[in-house]
């Protein structure tokens, strides 16, 4: 008997444009002490099938059309709301993406942890206390006894993920709920988490759902993988059947999209485009006296034609060395030369016409472009500042842009927000390249885009690359994309550049402990899978 | 979603409606012309603003006449609002006091709104020093006693109406400028603005192009609720004789003068509050309508 069984189940939003369907008859089961993994991209109806047997969607507009959910004997979407509240958080905890929102700042972890004991087990404070230590203890948290009374704030996005799991399992619940719990982390705290959670469900023997976009994160520890796609379960099997042998071609393209194998080097080493010399950013908050230092005395060189990839942890001051070599952000000191002139003497007009020659590209879509500008307005602005077409030619040359980075060309009079996440991207690649660049920073390009998209992103990336002959620093977190994409390596580590590489050298030979964990941390390894 | 699968098999026409015109104000107006409660709101103002400009000529008594003798009447044919206690048409005062009011709330508002739209994104855009010194000149404005302000503006220049423009527009914009400034922080921050200086932007063309159009939304609603209380404000002056004066009158002195008699001269509170009331309505109903027609998150039918 599963100790949970969700069968058939079906879920549907009323908008403005109608019905949607967005979980269509969907069945798997999760096994006493096994971890289920679904699998989906964004939309594909994964985590509204979770929260809907939870009661947890907001009703209208979402409506739950049929189907069953069997825990513990109980069928959850015939129970009242004050009998599933009395199963939430008890007998099924969750844990959610970003730990933060889900912590009240004003009260310490401590308090937060025994209210539950407090409530539905009325022990007293010392005892709840204890049991509070004890599981801060478990999940892996130096000194719990000091960390009892810490605000949420003082810790890291890793421990409060730890702290937030010590809260689901404060009441012994029997099934966790885990929707993309470390989504918003960096890839060495990553693993560590997901470590955590398998040692976790294996000791005390509870069952895991866990809800994920990422096949690699899921491949290590999952017992079971369903694979959803718009609302409908297309595969489901161990993960050793879903590596080695997928069946659905939506199971196989989520596979090949994870970015694998190397790119042949184009680079003309003869020639260096951008030469970066002992660079210094340095922030000075308004409440200490110690600058913080983003990046601190870093010299590295670019050569025309080439990718850079530069990968660190989040804080590692990767995307403030991007942003001070466009001169995005305020220099401390050092150089930057580009193509034999430094950039870092130049203001106003001179520095429009590098701005021409040098463009970004940011990681959030949704964030980068202006969402009261259409796609028309976004392209116009790059062209007719720097007098690249006229205004007669205009019309023609944004179509064509459009062309190069594949948006259809009826999205013309469109707003931001009517695209999806990679068609946003797109957009925001076509303003980059409106200005015949010849350097571009890609800043964690594809991060916030769902698998399959990322893959399309890339290809775009490096096809356009070519095409137009671009010199890039990709800044990544992301081990594999970044093969994926990059000639040689920089890895960088508390504002300080580690090592520096071929890709080769930095995959096959790393130097530096720092390199070597980072390699280790990558999804998937124990599979073997191609990515490492 | 069909007009869009239509219109992209038909490359070239979608490319002659792009060029026509594809900018933010342009769609706004679309969405606004197709919001009926807007649209009427902005009719109503329309015609009020056509009547007042018109009055002297179309007034059915000129605002100087009195007929002690008739006094206060309800409204008759002949005084189709009815009269004060000095029998003067009322219709008349109204006419003649939204002449005043009107110029009022709408000359002061457009003071208030440029300069404040204007210092509040500077300051919160360029931040710093810069900011902090602006907005220290906001918060010394801020503490100047009104009153004190007012008075000693008109002992020195003497009182006229365009003083009273003046005074309103100086005060009203501060608050303009604290909104604008907050609003202009927060977007400052976004990637889209630090794309647009990668881009080579000037400064200028990212505040008037980039920052400005996406911080109207609180300003606009701000705007509607500040045409009104401009309007109550100079009624207040007036009524401490500071503003307008007699026989001269606007619909906030009516409005005061009627409230002393409601109880035996009814009609006198009534219609000069209704004028207020509807133009009230009018202009919220068209903020709330540009609010969401600038907004481009909104439906597009």
């Amino acid at each position: 008997m599963s100790l949970l069984n969700v069968d058939n189940l079906q879920v549907s939003f009323t908008t403005r444009n109608g019905t949607q369907q967005a979980v269509r008859g969907v069945s798997f089961s999760v096994e006493e002490a096994q971890i289920t993994a679904v699998i989906g991209e964004s939309g594909s109806g994964k985590s509204v099938s979770c929260y809907a047997m939870l009661g947890l969607i907001p009703m209208p507009p979402g409506r739950i059309d049929g189907g069953r959910v069997i825990f513990d004997n109980k069928n959850l979407l015939e129970l009242s709301e004050s009998e599933l509240r009395a199963i939430r958080g008890k007998d099924i905890a969750m844990i959610f993406q970003d730990p933060m929102t889900c912590l009240n700042p004003f009260m310490t972890i401590g308090e937060q942890l025994i209210e539950p004991l407090l409530i539905h087990k009325n022990l007293n404070k010392t005892v709840a206390k204890a049991r509070a230590i004890e599981l801060l203890e478990e999940v892996g948290i130096r000194s719990p006894a000091k960390t009892f009374n810490s605000f949420p704030h003082e810790f890291s996005g890793g421990m409060r993920q730890r702290v937030m799991i010590a809260m689901a399992l404060i009441n012994e619940p029997r099934l966790l709920i885990a929707d993309e719990p470390t989504t918003a982390l960096d890839v060495t705290i990553q693993a560590q988490i997901l470590k955590l959670i398998a040692d976790l469900q294996k000791k005390r023997g509870i069952g895991v759902l866990f809800i994920s976009h990422d096949l690699a994160v899921v491949a290590d520890i999952a017992d079971q993988i369903v694979v959803m796609e718009q609302g409908v379960v297309v595969e489901r099997g161990t993960p050793k059947a879903i590596f080695e042998s997928p069946t659905h071609p939506y199971t196989r393209k989520l596979l090949d999209a994870i970015p694998t194998g190397q790119r042949q080097s184009t680079t003309d080493h003869s020639a260096p485009l951008i030469r970066v010399n002992n660079l210094k950013t340095w922030f000075y908050p308004s409440d200490s006296d110690t600058p913080v230092k983003a990046v601190d005395e870093v010299s590295l060189t670019i050569n025309r034609g080439e990718v850079l990839g530069l990968v660190g942890e989040s804080g590692s001051g990767k995307s403030t060395l991007g942003r001070s070599i466009l001169r995005l952000a305020p220099i401390t000191g050092g150089s930057i030369t580009f193509d034999g002139t430094d950039l870092t003497e130049l203001e106003g007009r001179g520095l429009k016409e590098f701005r021409r020659r040098m463009q970004m590209i940011f990681q959030d879509p949704f964030a980068s472009l202006n969402p009261r500008m259409t796609v028309y307005d976004t392209l116009a602005e790059p062209l007719l500042l720097h007098g690249i077409c006229s205004k007669r030619d205009l019309a023609k040359h944004i179509a064509s842009l459009m062309d190069d980075v594949g948006l259809a060309r009826g999205f013309i009079r469109k707003y931001p927000h009517e695209f999806s996440g990679g068609q946003r991207q797109r957009i925001a690649i076509g303003r980059a390249l409106a200005t015949k660049p010849e350097f571009v920073v890609a800043d964690e390009p594809v991060s916030a885009l769902d698998v399959t998209i990322q893959a399309q992103i890339l290809d775009l990336l490096q096809d356009l690359g070519r095409e137009y002959g671009l010199t890039m620093l990709f800044v990544s977190h992301d081990m594999a994309v970044i093969r994926h994409i990059a000639d040689r390596i920089a890895v960088m580590y508390r504002g300080k550049l580690v090592e520096t590489g071929t890709a080769e050298e930095i995959f096959e030979t790393p130097k530096q402990d720092y390199t070597r964990s980072l390699l280790a941390s990558i999804p998937g390894a124990a599979l073997g899978m191609p990515t490492a | 979603m069909t007009a869009i699968d239509a219109s992209s098999s038909q490359d070239d026409n979608v490319l002659a409606v792009a060029e026509k015109g594809s900018s933010l104000w342009h769609d706004a107006w679309i969405r606004l012309s197709k919001n009926r409660m807007a649209l009427a709101g902005g009719l109503v103002l329309l015609f009020f603003i056509v009547i007042a400009l018109l009055t002297p000529w179309i007034a059915p008594y000129s605002y100087e006449t009195q007929d002690l003798d008739l006094g206060a009447t309800p409204p008759s044919a002949a005084h189709w609002l009815g009269t004060d206690v000095f029998g003067r048409d009322l219709l008349t005062q109204i006419m003649y006091g939204g002449r005043v009011s009107l110029a009022v709330g709408f000359i002061a508002t457009a003071v208030a709104l440029l300069i404040g739209v204007t210092w509040g994104a500077i300051a919160g855009y360029l931040g710093g020093r810069v900011d902090a010194v602006m907005m220290r000149i906001v918060d010394m404005l801020y503490a100047l006693p009104f009153m004190i302000f007012i008075v000693l503006l008109m002992v020195i220049f003497g009182r006229n109406v365009l003083l009273l423009f003046l005074a309103i527009g100086a005060v009203e914009w501060l608050t303009m400028a604290r909104i604008m400034r907050s609003q202009v922080q927060s977007l400052r921050q976004q990637e889209f603005v630090e794309a647009a200086i990668s881009l080579g932007l000037s400064t200028g063309a990212i505040i008037r192009r980039h920052v400005v159009p996406n911080a109207l939304g609180p300003i606009i609603v701000y705007t509607t609720l500040t045409i009104p209380s401009v309007m109550l404000l100079e009624a207040f002056l007036s009524f401490l004789g500071l503003g307008i004066q007699p026989p001269q009158t606007s619909w906030g002195l009516l409005i005061s003068y009627g409230a002393e008699t409601m109880e035996e001269y009814p009609w006198l509170l009534i219609f000069p509050g209704l004028a207020l009331t509807i133009t009230l309505f009018s202009l919220n109903f068209l903020g709330d309508g540009l609010r969401d027609a600038l907004d481009v998150r909104g439906s597009k039918d």
